[in-house]
Formats: structure tokens, C-alpha cells, sequence
């Protein structure tokens, strides 16, 4: 209800900002995805625990060093602009 | 060998040495030197909590058991951290604009504070809470029973009841000591929290340690570590979809929703950083804490005899190598991993017990009013900590009763699935307005019952509640309504079975129900400010403007929050409403801020129903709702420049309408000062002349010539008097004084302030009631002169405390880098009113005969705690009339 006060075009630095967010919320569906493909290959077989326990902890790493560049990038500009959760 | 007397010192040790922790940072946190126990890392390693002995221990047997499965406990909670910027950072604002204690007091909040779903959250942690409990115990009994079955023969076993009796009684201790220390304003415990961090990093390094050993120390390498897992049992990838995907989803739900989680995630979290720097670094905690689970499981499934218990390997894998002391730091992170969960739990539990059960039975008991009734945080405070008691003697109970073993590994998830039922209204009431109390009601009561149902009561076994033969046909032979396979949905693993039904029939019912009812006005409000809490939507108010007295609601604050933080509170909102001392107008605005206050000590539903006694009737109707609605687009642009506007005339006016009053009546006084003056000056003066007069006509006996010659001296010294203080008033509003600090001791200057009243008058037959050890502090100020004002003060109260026996209370305390000297006596206190004018010149209450002097002395008072760099004030609300004296700390500048 509130989305007539906000300006329909921004700046290019909380452009950027509103982008990182979308990324961040991006983020849990991408792993989400990516940690239920070990069960989605069941049905072809020749999945060992060693090969899928990589798999998982690689992906589980990944994650981490994303989230964390985006925590940091997130948190690093938050005194510039409105704290819009709108898009 | 360590024998089990050495295990019991190291853990008395070890239970000493976080009592010391959590004591040193409470006490930082009260210096106002928490800096870095608020900063991120203190917060992301008390997450750690999720990471139970049921995890220490039990990752690596589940692991043993079904291989990878284990790793789902973690990813879900690495999902919802790293996509904290959806749900946990609202849910951190919303924590935070609303003051909430509890997840009883989110759920209850958001849907209009309604107690009754505070009472069904709560039944539901509790139950939900108990076997896990129950499991934290059994844990570090078995981890005891571990060790003193190594210990060769003539050792005795040690009873396993007893045991787990004293570890629950140390926690009960521990808990109650640190987690119910004050009712904190923000029910933040910083204490309690630094000793979970410190456990955090003790079980980490204990898993580490242990994993590091088997990786290198037994196996050889990453390489052989591989080979090893390929030719263990658990080899092949036999994973279960369906569990994989539910689990994921299941340790998810149970993360945001479990009250110990809710606990340290939202009510301790300070701001956002917090939240961002755990998005990642606590996924890395997960991550460590399972790298080396799946080579523990193979080692132990390779080298450990076989049928010995996989959820011990972490204990007898270094003990079967001999490895002393790496077993012994691994038993510390399974005792850590143990007592953290169950502090905060028993915390966060009788948070809501209290504030949901306890309160509300309490506030309807007596029906008097929340503002006539004793002291609540006493109140508070002991049901918290019967609470805490009583969670602890259930889990001990359910221990004793359950009789341990394996039926109680499976209580973990059961656990999860429990609690996750408070999902659907968690997440419904933060991202959709539309959602409402009934429906949240009901879906948690039909999911908590689907749940107990299919999969709590099950656990049990085949001597429980359920027998065999329900299982097997349904009961009274209707099969559809089997606990494993309801509508005949047979062949699914039962705890994917009891989530997906319970959750479908839990979120169906609460969209059903949520669809069809009409939410209350003050449901709507809520509604709107939990989904908009980023656009600070303050249009809508919850209370309607009242002839409220905000003298009671200040007496009602102080019982709740204690003195201080209620007269900061008031104070801070008297001033930023641009008014002087201690209490503001009323407006609904105010009184808004305030439940908001007193819900963070007792929760919302209580606050809301306390405030209600006293502003009395609805809060906020259908009409006040439909306004707000009914502002058109164009309103909502101008309407946040014309209430800056406005706000800053309204603030305005007020002042102006203040120094209005104050100059009208400081005209008024003006003249009657000058009326006062002469009259003052003029009755000695026609005294001392008539009586001159008289002796200069002379003939008269020596003895009426001595009687009329002291009447003329007496006149004089009165006139002295009054124009000493007329003089000493001028000196010290011209700023023309010198001050003469010296060293003294507050308790010396209140014994002289005292001494020189008592001697002074006759009629001074008033009590005074002092605290020696309080008084004990030193100043370096000009004692002469404060001496001047105690006198002052002290012999106010002799003179107009009204009681039939008159006591005054002198109270010293200390706050920040000011010291406090309060002065309240039992009489009938100064109306609002005139608390104003009583520090102006010439201000006299009652009538001049009885006070005997000239109206100067608090005008003087006033002054000369102007010129120490302190303040003299009225302080309302005490029961009698009140002054404070407040004096900084540090010493006075001399000559300044």
C-alpha cells in the first residue's frame, strides 16, 4: 500500500543494492535445488556415499563463500539509501 | 585409566569455570562494556544450541546406521540462515519492534494478542521440549556409564538415575542463577549467552579433535578415509527420497520454530549485523560439526567390536586407542553440547510459561487492577523460576519413566515434528495480513493432534497408549484411521508420513479457517504491523486517547520494570514531548510505547491486558480502522510532511503554552514577591521601631527595658535572616558563588545534614530511615553547600509531612556516572499541579503561619545544585512526597 511513496527508478547504487538482495534471497531456493539432485539421481544408480558426500559438502562450501559475499555486500551499504524490502 | 571420580572433578571443573564466564560477562554487560558480546560472533557460536548431544553424539550413529541421512539436520538450517535476508531478518525486526520474549509471544502477538494461542504454543514447546530434555540427560548419562564401564572391575557402576538427577538439578541451578538474574527490559542474557559460546567452541573442538585423529592418526589420510567409507557398510547411496527432501524440510520448520532456537536466533539478537555475519558463519559451524561425522561412523563400524552402541563412537573410538585425554575432551563436548540446549530451553520455556500461564491466571485472579497489586516482578521472577524447576523435573521424569535406551534416539525427530507445527502461523502471520486467529488456532490444534496421533504417541512402543492392534487395523477396526497410514496411504516411511499429514491438515485448516473469519480490529493492526515492519507503518494506533493519569501508569511501570528504568522511561517521553520531570501526557502514542515496553518483560498478551485495566474498555474499534483505510493515495504522500509538521507544532505549542504558564504565573509572583518583600521586611521594622520608640522615651524597669531590647534583637536577626537568603539566592542565580569542594563521604554529610535538623527544630518527631552501606560513597564536591540542601529537604519533610508518623526514606543509588540521593516521605505528596512551581521564589503551599519562612529554600536548593552540576527535582509516583538529588560522579572542578 505504501509502494506510491517510493521513487519508480533509482539510483544506480541502490539500483545495485535492491539486486544484491534479490540475490540473496535467490540464494536458499539455488541450494535448496542443488542439495535435493543426489535424490533426484537415485534412480540410475552408481551413487556412493563417498562420491555423494562430496557432492553435498562441495555445494555446502559454495554456499558459505557466496552467502558470506553477499552478507558482507549487503551489510557493507547499509547506511546508503531506504531499507526498502520491496523490489 | 580415567577413573569416574576424575570425570566428576573435570566436569565440576568445567561447570565452575562457565559459572565464571557467564558471571564476568553479566557483569560487563551491566558496566555497559558488552561491546563485543554483541557483536556477531558471540551470536553466531550461541546458535550452536542447535547442535544438541542428540548432534554431538548422535550425528554419528545416525550416520552409522543410514549412512549421509545425518547431513539433513544440517542443510535445513544452512538454508534458512543463508537465506536470511527473507525470514530471519523480519523476523529479527518484528522481534524487536515488537518486544516479543518468546515464540508463544510472536504467535500470540501477530493475532491480536490473543492468549489463547500463547497457551496452546506453550503446551505445545513443552510437550515437544520434554523427551528432548529427557535425551540431553540420557546423553550425558551414557557418556558417564561409558567411562566408568572402561574403569576395570571393582569399579563400581554408578546409578545412572543418580547421575542424571544431579546434572539436572546443576542445570536447574545454573539456569536459574544466570537466565532469571533481572527481569531485563529486552529479556536479553548476556551471561547465559557467553557460556553457550564458550560450550560452542569447546564442542567443536572437541568433534574436530576426535575427527582429526581418525582421519590421520587411524586411517592414514583423506585418501584411505575414502576407501575406508567405500568398504564400510554404508557404502552404498541407499538414500530414501522422500525422507532426504522431508528431514531437509523438517530441521528447517525446526530451526525457526523451536523455542530454544527462537530464543537466541530473535529475542537475544541485538541488530541486523548480527543476523548477517551468522548467515554464513554459522552454516561453516554446521559444516565443521559434520565433516567428520561419516570417517568417525566408518572407523568405529570397522575397528569397534560388533554390536557396540554407533552413538558412542565419538567416546569409545579414543578410548579404544587408548587416547585418554582426546576422549575426555570429546565427553566435555558432548556435556557441552547437553547443557547449553537444556539451559536455554528451560529458559525459553519458562519465559512462555510465565508470561502465558502463569500472568494471565494471575491478572484474573485479582480483579482489583494491575496498578493497586504487590511488586510483579517478584511475582515474575518466582514463576520463572518455578518454571525452569519444573521443566527440568519433567525432562528428569520422562527419563526416569521412558526407561532410556533407544526408544528415545528415535525423540529427536519426533521432537522436530512437533514443534514444527507452529510453522504455518509463524510464517502465514509474518508475510500475509489476511491471516487470523481462528485459523491459526485451529491449524496448530488439528497439526498437534495429527502429530501426537501418528508419530508422538506410536514412540511409545507396543506398551503405550496405542496398541498393536490400532496400528494394525485402525482403532475400531476402521483402517483408513491408521496412526501409520491415514486415508490408506500405506508404504510411507512414518515420520515422512506423520510431517506430510500433519503439515498438510495443520496449513489446510489454517488457510480454510483463515479464508472464512473476520478478524478483530486489533488483529488487523497487528496483522499489518508484523507483514509491513519495514515501512515503519504508523498510522494506525491501538489506543484511543484517554483520561488516563500518568501517575498510575508510572506506578503500574515501576512494579513491572523496576524504579529507575520506568522514571528513564517517562522521563525520556516527558522530554521528547517537550515537558519537564517525570510525567508525560497520555497520548495514546505514548501509551502504545509503553505496552510495547512491558511486553518485553511480560510478554504482549499480558501487557496489552494490564494497560487495559487501567485505560480501561477497547483499545481501538472498527471505525478508528475503517479511517485509516479510507485515506486516499494522495493523504498517504502529504500525510508523513504534515506530521513532521504537525508534530513539531504540536511540540511547540506545548513549550510555548508552558513558558506561557510559567511567565503568567511568574508575573503573578513577581507581585506578590513585592507585596511578600515589604510585608516581610516591614513587620520586623515596625516592631524594632515601636519598641525603640518606647525605650527612647525611657523611665522604665531594667527588666522591660532587657524584654523590649531582645524583642528589638530578635526582629534584627529575623531580618538578617531573610536578607541573608535573599542575598544568597541573588549571589547564586548571578553565578558571582564560590565553591569550596573538598573530599567527604556522602554518609558524613547526610550525618550533619541530619544532626543540624533534629537540633534545629521542635517539632521535627519525623522517622528517617537511611541505608548505611549505600551512603558509603565518596564525593569531592562542596559539601558545605549540599549539606545546605539536605538540611533543606530534611526539614521540608519534618514540616509538611502530613502522616500520623511521619517517616522519611533516604535512598542513595547509583546509575551511569550520576548519584542519586532520593527523599520520600510518607505523607500525601505535592498535587501535579503545583509540582511545577514549587522550586520558584516566594512558592509556599500550605498556609505561611505554619511554614515560618519566606518560600526561598528549594528556590536556593534549586540554585545551588545548579552551580555542583547536579539537579534537584520532584519525583512523582513514590506514594508520599519525593525529591531527588542527583550529583555527578566525578569530581567538581575547583572554582568553576
Amino acid at each position: 500500500m505504501s509502494a506510491p511513496r517510493e521513487p519508480l527508478f533509482l539510483a544506480r547504487q541502490n539500483y545495485r543494492r535492491r539486486r544484491l538482495a534479490d540475490a540473496a534471497r535467490l540464494l536458499p531456493v539455488l541450494g535448496g535445488l542443488l542439495f535435493l539432485l543426489p535424490i533426484l539421481g537415485t534412480s540410475t544408480g552408481a551413487i556412493t556415499t563417498a562420491g555423494g558426500g562430496l557432492f553435498v559438502f562441495s555445494v555446502w562450501v559454495a554456499l558459505i563463500v557466496v552467502a558470506a559475499f553477499l552478507a558482507r555486500r549487503l551489510t557493507a551499504g547499509d547506511n546508503a539509501g531506504p531499507d526498502g524490502d520491496s523490489g | 585409566m580415567v577413573g569416574f571420580n576424575v570425570l566428576v572433578v573435570v566436569c565440576v571443573l568445567y561447570v565452575a569455570i562457565l559459572f565464571g564466564v557467564a558471571f564476568a560477562a553479566d557483569k560487563r554487560a551491566r558496566d555497559g562494556r558488552s561491546q563485543w558480546l554483541r557483536g556477531p560472533w558471540v551470536y553466531t557460536l550461541s546458535l550452536s544450541i542447535y547442535c544438541t548431544a542428540w548432534t554431538f553424539y548422535g550425528a554419528v550413529g545416525y550416520a552409522a546406521r543410514s549412512g549421509l541421512e545425518f547431513v539433513t539436520i544440517y542443510l535445513g538450517p544452512t538454508l534458512v540462515m543463508v537465506g536470511w535476508w527473507w525470514i530471519l531478518r523480519k523476523l529479527v525486526h518484528i522481534g524487536r519492534a515488537q518486544r516479543i520474549t518468546s515464540v508463544a509471544d510472536l504467535v500470540s502477538s501477530r493475532y491480536g494478542k490473543s492468549n489463547l494461542l500463547g497457551v496452546i504454543v506453550t503446551l505445545l514447546a513443552v510437550v515437544g521440549t520434554t523427551p528432548y530434555i529427557a535425551l540431553q540427560l540420557q546423553s550425558v548419562t551414557l557418556s558417564f556409564a561409558v567411562f566408568a564401564s572402561e574403569g576395570q572391575a571393582g569399579f563400581e557402576l554408578p546409578d545412572l538415575n543418580a547421575t542424571a538427577l544431579w546434572v539436572a538439578g546443576g542445570l536447574a541451578l545454573f539456569t536459574i542463577l544466570f537466565g532469571t538474574r533481572n527481569l531485563d527490559a529486552n529479556e536479553r542474557h548476556n551471561g547465559v549467552v557467553t557460556a553457550i559460546a564458550v560450550e560452542a567452541v569447546v564442542k567443536l573442538v572437541a568433534l574436530l579433535a576426535v575427527g582429526i585423529f581418525v582421519v590421520w592418526g587411524v586411517a592414514g589420510g583423506p585418501s584411505e578415509i575414502a576407501a575406508t567409507i567405500d568398504a564400510s557398510p554404508i557404502a552404498d547411496w541407499q538414500m530414501n527420497g522422500s525422507r532426504w527432501a522431508s528431514l531437509t524440510f523438517l530441521s528447517a520448520a525446526a530451526f525457526l520454530t523451536l523455542p530454544r532456537m527462537f530464543q537466541v536466533l530473535v529475542v537475544e539478537n541485538v541488530d541486523e549485523r548480527q543476523v548477517a555475519t551468522a548467515s554464513w558463519a554459522f552454516p561453516l559451524y554446521l559444516f565443521l560439526m559434520s565433516l567428520f561425522v561419516l570417517p568417525i561412523a566408518v572407523v568405529g563400524l570397522d575397528i569397534l567390536p560388533e554390536g557396540s552402541n554407533p552413538d558412542l563412537f565419538v567416546l569409545t573410538v579414543p578410548l579404544h586407542f587408548e587416547q585418554e585425554g582426546l576422549a575426555m575432551l570429546s565427553f566435555l563436548g558432548g556435556f557441552s553440547s547437553a547443557t547449553s540446549m537444556v539451559i536455554v530451553a528451560a529458559i525459553a520455556l519458562s519465559t512462555m510459561v510465565s508470561n502465558h500461564i502463569v500472568m494471565p491466571i494471575w491478572l484474573s485472579v485479582r480483579h482489583q487492577g494491575a496498578s493497586m497489586s504487590g511488586d510483579v516482578r517478584h511475582l515474575v521472577l518466582i514463576s520463572r523460576r518455578l518454571s525452569i524447576g519444573g521443566v527440568l523435573l519433567l525432562g528428569y521424569l520422562y527419563f526416569r519413566f521412558s526407561g532410556g535406551g533407544a526408544a528415545l534416539a528415535a525423540i529427536g525427530l519426533i521432537s522436530f515434528a512437533g514443534v514444527a507445527q507452529v510453522l504455518p502461523a509463524l510464517l502465514s502471520g509474518i508475510f500475509w495480513r489476511g491471516a487470523s486467529r481462528n485459523g491459526a488456532a485451529v491449524g496448530l490444534v488439528a497439526g498437534f493432534a495429527v502429530w501426537a496421533y501418528t508419530l508422538f504417541l506410536p514412540s511409545f512402543g507396543p506398551a503405550g497408549v496405542i496398541s498393536p492392534q490400532v496400528l494394525a487395523d485402525g482403532p475400531w477396526g476402521m483402517g483408513w484411521l491408521r496412526p501409520q497410514a491415514l486415508f490408506g496411504v500405506e508404504g510411507m516411511d512414518p515420520v515422512v508420513h506423520a510431517i506430510f499429514w500433519s503439515m498438510v491438515i495443520n496449513t489446510g485448516l489454517f488457510f480454510l479457517f483463515s479464508l472464512v473469519s473476520f478478524p478483530s480490529p486489533l488483529e488487523r493492526l497487528q496483522g499489518a504491523q508484523f507483514v509491513n515492519v519495514f515501512e515503519h507503518s504508523g498510522a494506525a494506533r491501538g489506543w484511543a486517547q484517554g483520561g488516563v493519569q500518568a501517575e498510575d501508569l508510572l506506578v503500574m511501570a515501576q512494579r513491572i520494570m523496576g524504579g529507575s528504568e520506568a522514571q528513564a522511561l517517562f522521563e525520556a517521553e516527558a522530554a521528547a514531548q517537550g515537558k519537564d520531570g517525570y510525567l508525560p501526557d497520555t497520548s495514546p502514542d505514548f501509551i502504545e510505547r509503553l505496552e510495547r515496553e512491558l511486553a518485553g518483560s511480560v510478554g504482549g498478551a499480558t501487557a496489552h491486558a494490564m494497560l487495559g485495566q487501567i485505560v480501561g474498555g477497547t483499545s481501538v474499534s472498527v471505525e478508528d480502522l475503517m479511517a485509516v483505510a479510507d485515506e486516499t493515495q494522495q493523504m498517504l504522500e502529504y500525510s508523513s510532511k504534515l506530521e513532521l509538521q504537525s508534530e513539531e507544532l504540536t511540540r511547540t505549542a506545548r513549550q510555548l503554552g508552558e513558558a506561557n504558564e510559567k511567565l503568567t504565573q511568574l508575573s503573578i509572583q513577581k507581585d506578590a514577591f513585592l507585596s511578600q518583600i515589604s510585608h516581610e521586611l516591614r513587620t520586623p521594622m515596625t516592631s524594632i521601631r515601636a519598641f525603640s520608640e518606647i525605650l527612647m522615651e525611657g523611665g522604665m524597669a531594667p527588666a522591660d527595658s532587657r524584654k523590649y531590647s531582645n524583642i528589638i534583637h530578635d526582629e534584627a536577626i529575623r531580618l538578617t535572616r531573610l536578607l541573608d537568603d535573599l542575598l544568597d539566592l541573588s549571589v547564586l542565580e548571578n553565578g558571582q558563588v564560590n565553591l569550596n569542594p573538598q573530599a567527604d563521604n556522602l554518609a558524613d554529610v547526610l550525618d550533619r545534614a541530619v544532626a543540624a535538623t533534629t537540633s534545629v527544630g521542635a517539632g521535627t518527631a519525623i522517622r528517617i530511615k537511611r541505608d548505611p552501606v549505600r551512603e558509603d560513597v565518596a564525593l569531592f564536591t562542596d559539601t558545605d553547600r549540599l549539606a545546605q540542601v539536605f538540611i533543606n529537604l530534611i526539614a521540608n519533610a519534618a514540616k509538611y509531612c502530613d502522616a500520623d508518623r511521619p517517616k522519611l526514606l533516604i535512598a542513595v543509588s547509583k546509575r551511569a556516572d550520576r548519584l542519586r540521593i532520593d527523599f520520600i516521605d510518607n505523607g500525601s505528596g505535592i498535587p501535579t499541579e503545583s509540582q511545577v512551581m514549587i522550586f520558584e521564589k516566594f512558592s509556599r503551599l500550605s498556609d505561611q503561619a505554619k511554614a515560618g519562612g519566606a518560600g526561598l529554600g528549594l528556590a536556593i536548593c534549586r540554585e545551588i545544585m545548579d552551580k555542583l552540576g547536579g539537579k534537584v527535582t520532584y519525583l512523582p509516583g513514590q506514594g508520599g512526597a519525593a525529591f531527588r538529588v542527583t550529583l555527578p560522579l566525578a569530581p567538581l572542578v575547583a572554582g568553576s
